[in-house]
């Protein structure tokens, strides 16, 4: 489904993403873990098509397509989906007029009738349940007056009303106490399946409580380190990060040695 | 989406959608200002003599004015002797009804979006257009008049009402109020005259729909608008323009007028012609618009959205002379390219327990510049008055500015003011959001604004609430690169 062949970015001619490999395959959930400035997030908003960060090599392949050629709403309406780190707010605009013009832009592009008002409400509500969301969230204006809490939580509704192929979930747990925690990992497992695949970008191992990954990869200083099961999240805990950072030097040795 | 397909650039550079000519042939009066030619006006116009006393009255009054240079606007002199100030289509008669209309005028305001024959049939809208300087036609008169209402051109009112027309010109803005309304006070040639009985609610929305035609002629109309006690009525008005790389002027005068426990709302959504993308050509949009709260419990609301013009100078203000009556300004106002606009309102309570609300929302993208001027005055005897204003800026890119002048005068210590004001950029951040989930970064701004500009939207009617959205997006097309 998706895969990243040797990506560098940054911003400004500076380098935070130094040669980055990884291939996500359907029905997989990676969780990418790494310590502050790593490059996590830098990577997660890459593959979502923000503007701020300059690709200067390698190859994101989506499905067959040229991903970095592709626009950010291009990128969304394919299926690809980023829960934010720090979601935006909208004054004026309500929750459900965001998302049913989300929606129906991405059923737009694939050929698909655009959903009413009628029947995209009943869809909003089957979702809502997912995310134990209360129903005042969606009257409101987009995030304006939101917790944080509730903000993580109304990002992991737009997924699942938006049902993306891939999502993309950068630091969706920061900030989130363990009952919040707990429920977006709920939303998470039940949007998994065996015809989509997940990424999760997070600092700490605590979520993956919650969700277990099929794969786990650790970024350190724009590369990733070391790639493992899910018992490499636990190790982490128990270990942190610094014993990977000398793996990281290492890494970089080899590869000026091979180049 | 279609709209994929087109870059930032066409869109930017896509025209104006109503800036076409009709070629229609006019009667205009030579160029020029001068006693003759208002004579010249009023004898179109089959003035009586006290109408063209008042006329002669203001013209001389306006020899003695100078432009008022205090606006943060910015345009070379204007030359007012090289301008028409009378131009309308040619008829063989006055039309007494749509039937005897020139067709190539129906088919103008067909293509304007707005059919005259349907709007006969619907219910719902009564429409008087005025096109340059005459009322063309206007709908619903008849079945109007059976509750009592007068609805039809200014110069009808003048030949058939002229004790209410009498009464009340001038009653809010007077002749010698400012150089533009006081150039209006001599020259206007048509307008909309609506009066609402004691006691009558009107059962459709009014509106008067303005378009200027002919080249280097200025459009002076006027509106009076009087609710007797008890009335309600709802007003809208729209305006176009041709697109033409010279300037144009619009200096009209409303006038509204609310006795006891009456209501008026009143609605423009402006879209005059605002120049080309480089600000080359456009229409100067210099109005006077004032209502007066006269009876008690009285209650006149503004709300525009002023999205055309090259420059927009206006003020719509309330005077609150009835005891507990409320006065209300709501407002959007967009400039892009080299768009210039200072609106604002003025908000002078004189009675007692009397309230105002404004409500501003300022957005500029390209080089416009937008500036809020509003005025609150409460004056000795006004006990309890309160004011609420809040004024909201919204910046697209860098080149454009925001600018706030509020005018505060207090003279009764029991009366309450609050002032909040605020300035936001749409950011990166805002439109990557959208993006992510799929829209377009036109769809993005679009509801971006949209959402800004929320609270004055639902003080339209309806289908005005649509149209000025749909317009909103129009007029920021290519604003976003």
């Amino acid at each position: 489904m998706l895969e990243i062949r040797n990506l560098h970015a940054g911003v400004q001619g500076n380098e935070i993403l130094k040669g980055i490999s990884l291939k996500v395959n359907v029905g997989e959930v990676h969780a990418i873990m790494g310590p502050n400035g790593s490059g996590k997030s830098t990577l997660a908003q890459v593959l979502a098509g923000r503007e701020t960060y300059e690709v200067t090599q390698g190859q994101v392949i989506y499905e067959g397509k040229n991903l970095l050629e592709m626009a950010p709403e291009d990128r969304a309406r394919e299926g690809l989906f980023m829960a934010f780190q720090y979601p935006v707010e909208i004054p004026g605009v309500t929750n459900t007029y965001f998302l049913k013009a989300g929606l129906n832009a991405i059923r737009k592009h694939r050929g698909l009738e655009e959903l009413d008002a009628i029947d995209f409400l009943s869809l909003v509500k089957e979702k809502m349940k997912l995310v134990g969301m209360d129903e005042s969230l969606l009257s409101r204006h987009v995030n304006e007056g939101f917790s944080g809490g509730e903000k993580k939580r109304n990002e992991i509704f737009q997924m699942a009303v938006l049902d993306p192929k891939l999502a993309i979930l950068d630091e969706t747990d920061s900030g989130l106490d363990i009952d919040a925690l707990r429920i977006v990992a709920d939303g998470v497992n039940k949007h998994s399946r065996k015809d989509n695949a997940v990424i999760i970008v997070t600092h700490y191992q605590r979520l993956l409580n919650y969700i277990i990954p099929d794969f786990v990869h650790v970024l350190v200083d724009g590369r990733i380190v070391k790639s493992g099961g899910k018992e490499l999240a636990l190790e982490l805990e128990e270990k942190g990060y610094d014993w990977l950072k000398d793996e990281a030097e290492n890494v970089t040795v080899n590869a000026q040695e091979s180049s | 989406m279609a709209t994929q397909t087109n870059t930032i650039e066409e869109l930017a550079n896509r025209e104006y959608k109503y800036g076409f000519v009709t070629d229609i042939e006019a009667d205009s009066a030579p160029r020029g200002l001068n006693e003759d030619i208002i004579r010249f006006i009023a004898a179109k116009k089959n003035d009586p003599e006290w109408m063209l006393e008042w006329r002669l009255k203001a013209y001389r009054h306006w020899l003695t004015m100078k432009e008022p240079t205090w606006a943060n606007i910015h345009y070379p002199p204007i030359d007012y002797q090289n301008m028409i100030y009378y131009s309308a289509p040619k008829q063989e008669k006055q039309p007494k009804s749509l039937g005897e209309v020139d067709p190539e005028l129906l088919r103008t305001y067909e293509k304007l979006g707005i059919s005259l024959a349907e709007q006969e049939r619907l219910t719902g809208v009564a429409v008087d257009a005025v096109f340059d300087s005459v009322s063309v036609a206007t709908t619903f008169s008849e079945k109007l008049k059976d509750i009592g209402i007068i609805f039809c051109a200014f110069s009808e009112a003048v030949q058939n009402h002229p004790e209410l027309v009498k009464k009340y010109l001038g009653s809010v803005v007077p002749y010698s109020d400012n150089f533009f309304a006081t150039l209006n006070s001599a020259v206007f040639s048509d307008g909309s005259f609506c009066y609402i009985p004691k006691g009558v609610r009107c059962p459709m929305e009014l509106s008067t729909y303005f378009r200027i035609n002919a080249a280097e002629t200025g459009q002076f109309e006027r509106t009076l608008i009087i609710a007797e006690e008890g009335a309600y009525v709802s007003y809208l008005e729209g305006c176009t323009a041709p697109m033409r790389d010279t300037n144009q002027l619009h200096a009209a005068v409303v006038e509204l007028v609310a006795l006891d426990n009456a209501q008026i709302k009143y609605a423009t959504v402006q879209n005059w012609y605002p120049g080309d993308k480089d600000g080359k050509g456009g229409i100067y949009n210099f109005v006077t618009k004032r209502g007066k709260c006269a009876g008690v419990n009285s209650k006149i609301s503004w709300t525009q959205v002023e999205t055309g013009s090259a420059i927009t100078w206006k003020y719509p203000g309330v005077i609150l002379q009835g005891d507990n009556s409320i006065g209300e300004f709501y407002s959007v106002a967009l400039t892009n390219n080299y768009q210039q606009a200072d609106t604002g309102t003025k908000m002078i309570h004189v009675g007692k327990n009397t309230r105002s609300t404004i409500v501003s929302k300022g957005i500029s993208a390209g080089h416009g510049s937008n500036s809020y001027r509003g005025l609150v005055k409460i004056l000795k005897n006004a006990t309890n008055a309160r004011n609420f204003s809040q004024c909201d800026s919204l910046l697209l890119g860098d080149k454009c500015g925001a600018h706030t002048f509020p005018y505060i005068e207090l003279k009764n210590t029991s009366s309450t003011m609050e002032h909040e004001a605020s300035t936001s950029k749409i950011g990166e951040d805002q439109i990557f959001y959208c993006k992510q989930r799929g829209l377009s970064s036109e769809d993005a701004v679009n509801m971006i604004v949209n959402g800004f500009c929320k609270e004055v939207f639902r003080e339209l009617p309806m289908e005005f609430a649509v149209e000025a959205q749909k317009l909103l997006g129009v007029s920021l097309e290519g604003s976003v690169g």
